[in-house]
């Protein structure tokens, strides 16, 4: 992935210097709605950290994934299984935990469905994220379909003393900030790899990568894992907000939010599906105060955006930019 | 297990197995000879049982009431085709994928809009509301025979249209070229409309006719959607053939799955995927 145009840069850094200090002065904006937005846009962040990380898979490595949510579900009942029911966890034991499982989790399914292939890869990832589902759902392990509470938040100490405290509503949504623009560099990091390359690569032609003699394979199961093992985190941060977890956060409608999000953002971009957690909410959100059948514009707006905007608001941005930094002689 | 009620969970598991194939049949077929992926046809399943639910307020028959439903279905599915299907041939799967789920959230809340959120039911015909006695205790429901009797029959009626006639000429004609099709003089897009129309009225007539033996309520035509898929992925994308024994297969898997181990039956399906894909990464038939 190329280096992004500087003005878009600057953009990007002023809009998550806002976020940043939302908390401070929200309150003055919206003296009665400050807390509940709060909470929104903890959320919304976090759901940007997902479509980032399936990003990863359906815009760079041309993997579209029907079944993303099934790892971001797991990451969240991880963490309600290794909870003590009264007393707070460790996280630096139930964080790790929880990764190491939707890591091997992701592995496996990736194993079975990396060897197809377009819309076959589509249709068995649906499937295996439904699989997950229907085991949570009709398993006694946590809940069934009634899902499970996490009473008590998970503890941030380093030698007894409370580094964090996750009960803070303000902190928490800090950790989602800090997930969101960590998640983001890292992203950037893998992809500038010599790793994130190939997979690159693998994403505009498959059949090129493999005459010059890598293995797509390897590189493309890596890639879903990591992804995947994304997707848990973003879970697991989810269920500590929300202190439940239930199977529908692991259905594949959920999984098809996330791949509208992705759209939405312009995939590829890896800005561009978090611009698009925010977008999708919020109209969301807008929705829903005017009806009670949100589902029905919403429905109309995605296939307004499949229809009209194919590369998303993150395609918009860039063209903008780079064109206004070409006249300016930029990069 | 006695071998009474093995036959019986036998039959059930085919009698499953077969209206499955006739709501993958159409599945497979739109994406074999039109390469769209559509996510929406589970949609069609639940119109299917909910315009018969609603027809039946009217007429007396349940074979009049879905008679009736058939051309409803098939014009919903004309329109979607011409409206916004057309637009996706030339798009990738993503796009596809991505439109139609935006149709399956509009679908859901309009029968939420129209039916709203109850559960409801049909009764069994009466003339079919009786049962083959097999022992003293166990027999079996003479209506279930009657699906299992129309969907062999369609399947066997697909085979001879799709093979045999013109109509089916041009249809696996249209699958290999559509381009060679076009400039052979004959119309396209009324062709595709025709399979598309076609396929939502299998999925409405499987909804229609399973009605009476399941129950009609929200959410139904999501859970056909991901077992159907399930069904095409392992018969192999587009495969007549495939879908048949795929679904065959699931539904006895299904079947036994809720007798032998009923904590983990919805599961019990996915592990068969998972082991044909092993074996056979492309599905049996591909």
């Amino acid at each position: 992935m190329s280096r992004l145009p500087r003005s878009l840069s600057i953009l990007l850094s002023v809009a998550i210097i806002l976020l940043g200090a939302y908390p401070l002065f929200g309150d003055v904006l919206f003296p009665n709605k400050h807390a509940f937005l709060m909470q929104k846009l903890t959320g919304i962040m976090i759901m940007a950290v997902m479509a980032m990380s399936l990003d990863l898979l359906v815009g760079v490595a041309g993997l579209v994934s029907m079944g993303h949510a099934a790892f971001f579900g797991l990451g969240g009942y991880m963490l309600a299984m290794l909870s003590p029911e009264y007393s707070a966890a460790n996280l630096w034991v139930v964080l790790p935990a929880a990764l190491v499982v939707v890591a091997i989790a992701s592995a496996m399914v990736g194993y079975l469905s990396i060897r197809t292939s377009g819309i076959y890869f589509i249709m068995v990832t649906l499937a295996f994220g439904q699989m997950g589902f229907y085991f949570f759902n009709d398993s006694k392990l946590a809940g069934g379909s009634d899902g499970a509470y996490i009473m008590v938040k998970p503890a941030v100490e380093i030698l007894g003393v409370s580094l964090l405290n996750l009960g803070d509503k303000r902190t928490l949504y800090y950790v989602g900030l800090g997930a969101l623009v960590g998640v983001y560099l890292l992203l950037r990091v893998v992809l500038a790899s010599p790793f994130g390359r190939v997979v690159s690569a693998i994403g505009v032609n498959e059949n090129r990568v493999r005459g010059l003699g890598f293995d797509p394979v390897a590189y493309k199961l890596l890639a879903f894992t990591i992804g995947g093992t994304i997707a848990g985190l973003a879970g697991f941060l989810a269920a500590i907000q929300y202190g439940f977890v239930n199977p529908a956060t692991l259905s594949w409608h959920h999984s098809g939010e996330a791949l509208v999000m992705v759209i939405l953002g312009g995939m590829g971009t890896l800005f561009g599906p978090a611009i698009g957690a925010f977008v999708f909410e919020l109209a969301k959100m807008g929705f829903e105060s005017v009806t009670e059948h949100w589902l029905l514009p919403m429905g109309a707006m995605i296939i307004g955006i499949v229809l009209l905007l194919p590369k998303g608001v993150g395609g918009l941005l860039l063209q903008l930019f780079s064109g206004r930094s070409k006249m300016e002689g930029g990069q | 297990m006695d071998i009474w009620f093995f036959l019986i969970q036998v039959l059930n598991g085919l009698q499953y197995g077969l209206l499955l194939f006739l709501v993958a049949s159409g599945l497979t077929l739109i994406f074999g000879i039109m390469g769209i992926i559509n996510l929406a046809h589970g949609s069609f399943y639940m119109l299917g049982a909910y315009l018969t639910f609603w027809l039946l307020q009217s007429v007396d028959s349940l074979l009049l009431a879905i008679v009736l439903a058939l051309p409803i279905s098939a014009a919903v599915g004309y329109l979607i085709e011409a409206l916004l299907v057309r637009v996706l041939y030339r798009r990738d799967h993503l796009d596809q994928v991505l439109l139609t789920y935006g149709l399956i959230l509009i679908f859901n809340e309009a029968q939420r809009m129209l039916w709203g959120g109850d559960v409801h039911g049909i009764k069994v015909p009466a003339a079919l509301d009786w049962s083959i006695p097999l022992t003293d205790t166990l027999s079996y429901p003479v209506y279930r025979m009657a699906i299992s009797a129309v969907c062999a029959a369609l399947a066997v009626g697909m085979y001879l249209v799709i093979q045999r006639t013109r109509f089916g000429m041009w249809i696996r004609a249209g699958a290999s070229n559509r381009d060679m099709v076009a400039a052979l003089g004959i119309n396209v897009n009324l062709l595709f409309g025709a399979v598309f129309a076609l396929g939502a009225v299998l999925a409405a007539l499987s909804g229609a006719i399973a009605a009476p033996i399941s129950s009609i309520g929200p959410g139904m035509g999501d859970t056909v959607l991901i077992i159907c898929f399930v069904v095409v992925v392992i018969g192999g994308v587009g495969s007549i053939k495939g879908a048949f024994l795929g679904a065959l297969l699931i539904g006895l898997a299904d079947t036994f799955g809720k007798v032998l181990a009923p904590d983990f039956a919805s599961f019990s399906v996915y592990a068969v995927m998972a082991a044909v894909l092993l074996v056979k990464p492309r599905g049996l038939f591909a």
